[in-house]
């Protein structure tokens, strides 16, 4: 009865962060260390800068829509492109995965709050710090970054200009603390996840996007300190002159290769594994089936993390490495396939005789899962030694690469951020809207990246300014997908606006999902569950069992109905 | 809870076998669609690397559409009664089948990984593994040629020069043998490159520092495109050069007739677009670096004629 008594209690006082609260909006501009708060400010932030990264992805497409240099300069281009991945990767896609781990990692375990608030929000005001400091580097004399996102020496070491402050040093700034950032927020999560779960959520309790949060985070522990060695020794290169990398000074290029990638190629998995959580969540809820095998999936990103940090020197298969080397971690490549495979073959056990309920979220999870698929099966391909020889640093790899970030991951995180809606601001999205950002994203991303993987194979190397005209008709097909993945922005953008300032009142448990952060009010209060954490007495995705999940449910439900 | 074996009817059965003979011989058919989808193979290694990713075409279209045809199908038909807001049969597992799919794609992957670094020692691709991993050396600029650099590619910001050392030639246009394996020794004077012809299927970086040794045996006449595969700075995508392949006659005869042609400035449309940005008849955008003059060459060659690949 405690718990009850306290649920209404709570309930009444609860400071809810709701709209329409005298200046409630104020507290996303300060420093405020509640993991809900700072969950929102990094997704804002992240979309934000999706926007950016996407705009200038247009203006590449623009360029490429014809054969020849002529719609920018090629320096600009190359600008561009740095920018547009430098942008995606450290300003959008793990800032936004960050501000999913504030909002679901502490509900989920049945947390007040993160371990380290004070930490949390200084991780997160780092991301626009480093932000501005990027968007200034469009500024500074002789442009910005133009080396590409990989940064590799000699070509990122070479200042035309000879200034102190270039765009290359901001660059490298700017990653370097978007590195202590990731670090700081992994130490939270990490902590988090391990040491304030709610009584009775033992580990082989814990939701499977806490175990791919916990997973990927690891992987930033391990390896963010490599890449971050290896980039502060580039910046020593780039202004201080030593020779890391210079070979006229007896350093070695190659070297920096290995530091960028042994973080590089795991990066890849702390960002898919949150969205393989993702995934596990959404399909149960709307297949109304239990995750299948959750034990396998679970241990299944465990094995991923560790193969991840084995697997870095499939990059640099052309880069002059010995043979063994190249079949050692062609094997370790392929093995990665394994528990991927794990993964997707519970999900599609889990969706078999379902009973499915196609709203947005779910559309965007199978639209995410039916990508991730292909870009597995290309993956495969990439990861022989023959054949990624011939497609290495072509468009087949870009092909493959934004079907993972963008077809898997990007639409993994549209999955979460429709599925998560309703109870991080209180209210229902239009699903009107919502289907049809769904529709106009899965054609565009398929219109855009597909026609990438015929251009590689038949040559076309990335990062071009200019190519042959024998590539210029996919191409067309991919700018045109480009556009329309611009468009698809706009009902996204009007959904989550217009949804969150008049959007009906979302109830506590809109899905009728199963899982703590569902036995909070819609939106949950500062402390969540404050002092009246229940407790949890079995797994997660118990749908169809009539297993309640925590003691005292039908009390905990009743008080959240009559609120 | 134990689950009794699911008992399969016959209709379901036949259905399940028709459903993997099409799955199966569509597959069999996405791979024999590779060679559409590539360039020409001019040299021994493609067909190797062709073979290869046939055969990984058909697995992947056996995973991709196995795996879409059950989303489609369960989109289809197990989907929820509009006012149907009961939960489905609670399964929860089956280790049998967990067992069964780690099993199988581990085997498959691991035989696609025998395979393929079978296909690795056919084709050789780099020479001894001193050549490619020797010391950096500070200066081991051209002109020291190794056992076996029949041809020294030397890589710069942003042309390509192939010299001859033995019959004294140097252009900026590759020719080559056919039918007979050669060494490319692949320097850079500058940033890391990539020596790359897609009709080749080779591609390898070119390392500043260091002197790597590429074989190759080319098996077709023909032009054929050489592009710069390592983002090299400005003009990059303009990094591009012909490959010539003929008989060993004509060949050894252009050898000769280089060889007696005077020195003049190679292909370079780095260095061409960048004196147009200079004379204002070209707009320019953020600083750059200054492209190294065009190489003095017995050859110029083209690399506007059509090419094969």
């Amino acid at each position: 009865m405690t718990s009850t008594a306290g649920v209404e209690s709570r309930i009444l006082r609860a400071p809810h962060p709701v709209p329409g609260a005298p200046d409630n909006w104020k507290r996303f501009f300060s420093f405020n260390t509640d993991a809900k708060v700072i969950g929102i400010q990094y997704i804002a932030t992240a979309l934000f800068f999706l926007l950016v990264g996407g705009l200038l992805a247009m203006i590449m497409r623009g360029e490429l829509i014809t054969p020849e240099a002529d719609l920018v300069d090629r320096t600009v281009y190359n600008g561009l492109y740095t920018m547009h991945g430098t942008i995606m990767l450290f300003l959008f896609i793990f800032p936004v995965l960050n501000g999913l781990n504030n909002l679901l990692i502490p509900c989920m375990i049945g947390a007040p709050d993160m371990a380290f608030p004070k930490l949390n929000a200084a991780a997160f005001w780092l991301v626009p710090v480093f932000g501005v400091i990027l968007m200034a580097s469009f500024l500074v004399p002789g442009g910005p970054a133009s080396s590409g996102w990989w940064s590799y020496p000699p070509v990122s070491l070479q200042n035309p200009l000879g200034h102190l402050i270039n765009g290359e040093a901001l660059w490298i700034l700017a990653v370097a603390l978007s590195g202590i950032s990731s670090i700081m927020g992994a130490v939270n999560f990490v902590t988090t996840i391990l040491r304030m779960r709610a009584p009775g959520m033992t580990l082989t309790r814990m939701p499977i996007f806490c175990w791919t949060a916990f997973s990927a985070q690891t992987i930033q522990l391990i390896g963010l300190p490599a890449l971050t060695g290896g980039a502060v020794m580039l910046l020593f290169d780039l202004v201080v002159g030593t020779s890391f990398y210079r070979p006229e000074g007896g350093g070695d290029p190659v070297l920096y290769q290995h530091f960028f990638w042994f973080y590089s190629h795991p990066a890849v998995y702390v960002i898919i594994l949150p969205v393989f959580g993702v995934f596990s969540e959404l399909f149960p809820v709307y297949a109304r089936k239990p995750l299948f095998g959750y034990p396998f999936v679970a241990g299944a990103s465990l094995v991923i993390v560790g193969l991840s940090l084995i697997v870095w020197v499939h990059h640099m298969f052309p880069s002059g490495v010995p043979q063994w080397m190249r079949d050692a971690f062609m094997v370790t490549t392929m093995l990665i396939a394994v528990p991927t495979g794990i993964k997707v073959f519970a999900w599609l056990a889990t969706l078999w005789g379902g009973k499915l309920r196609l709203n947005t979220a779910m559309l965007f999870a199978l639209g995410g899962l039916f990508n991730f698929v292909f870009a597995g099966v290309t993956g495969i391909m990439l990861a022989t030694v023959p054949v990624d020889i011939h497609v290495n640093n072509t468009y087949f790899v870009v092909g493959h690469f934004h079907y993972v970030i963008y077809g898997a991951a990007t639409m993994g995180v549209y999955a979460a951020i429709y599925h998560w809606f309703p109870k991080f601001t209180g209210h229902m999205y239009y699903e009107g809207l919502g289907k049809l950002h769904f529709l106009l994203t899965f054609i565009g991303t398929n219109l855009n990246f597909f026609p990438m993987h015929p251009l590689g194979l038949m040559g076309m190397p990335r990062r071009v300014s200019s190519y042959d005209p024998e590539f210029a008709f996919w191409n067309v097909i991919a700018s045109l997908g480009a556009f329309l993945l611009g468009v698809s922005i706009i009902p996204f953008l009007l959904n989550l606006v217009s949804s969150w300032v008049r959007g009906a009142k979302s109830p506590a448990n809109p899905w009728n999902a199963i899982g703590l952060e569902w036995l909070l009010p819609s939106p949950p209060p500062a402390e969540n569950f404050e002092d009246h954490v229940p407790t949890v007495i079995s797994g997660p995705y118990g749908y169809g069992t009539g297993r309640p999940l925590v003691e005292h449910q039908d009390e905990i439900e009743r008080a959240l109905l009559q609120a | 809870m134990t689950t009794t074996p699911q008992r399969f009817p016959l209709p379901r059965l036949i259905g399940l076998a028709v459903w993997l003979v099409l799955l199966t011989l569509l597959s069999v058919w996405m791979g024999a669609q590779v060679p559409r989808w590539l360039p020409v193979s001019a040299s021994s290694a493609a067909p190797l690397v062709d073979g290869l990713f046939g055969f990984e075409t058909a697995v992947a279209t056996f995973v991709f559409v196995g795996v879409v045809s059950v989303m489609v199908w369960v989109v289809l038909f197990n989907r929820a009664e509009k006012y149907d807001m009961s939960d489905a049969e609670p399964i929860e597992g089956n280790t049998t089948l967990e067992i069964v799919w780690t099993v199988i794609p581990l085997v498959l992957v691991m035989a696609i990984a025998a395979y393929t670094i079978q296909v690795n020692r056919e084709i050789g691709l780099i020479g001894p593994m001193d050549h490619a991993h020797g010391p950096a050396t500070a200066n081991s600029a051209p002109a020291t040629p190794l056992p076996g650099g029949e041809v020294q590619v030397i890589a710069r910001q942003w042309s390509w020069e192939f010299r001859y050392p033995v019959a004294g030639v140097s252009s900026t246009e590759l020719h080559l043998p056919l039918d007979r394996r050669l060494g490319l020794q692949l320097e850079s004077e500058d940033v890391i490159h990539g020596f790359y012809v897609p009709a080749f299927r080779l591609k390898q970086q070119v390392i500043p520092g260091r002197s790597i040794t590429l074989f190759l045996t080319a098996t077709r006449p023909g032009r054929y495109r050489l592009r710069d595969s390592e983002y090299s700075g400005t003009w990059f995508a303009a990094n591009q050069a012909d490959v010539v392949v003929e008989s060993e006659e004509a060949y050894q005869e252009w050898l000769r007739r280089a060889s007696r042609l005077p020195l003049q400035p190679g292909l370079s449309d780095a260095a061409r677009e960048y004196a147009q940005q200079l004379s204002g008849e070209r707009p320019s955008g953020y600083a750059t670096i200054e492209p190294a003059p065009p190489p003095l060459v017995n050859v110029p060659g083209s690399n506007t004629l059509p090419h094969d690949g």
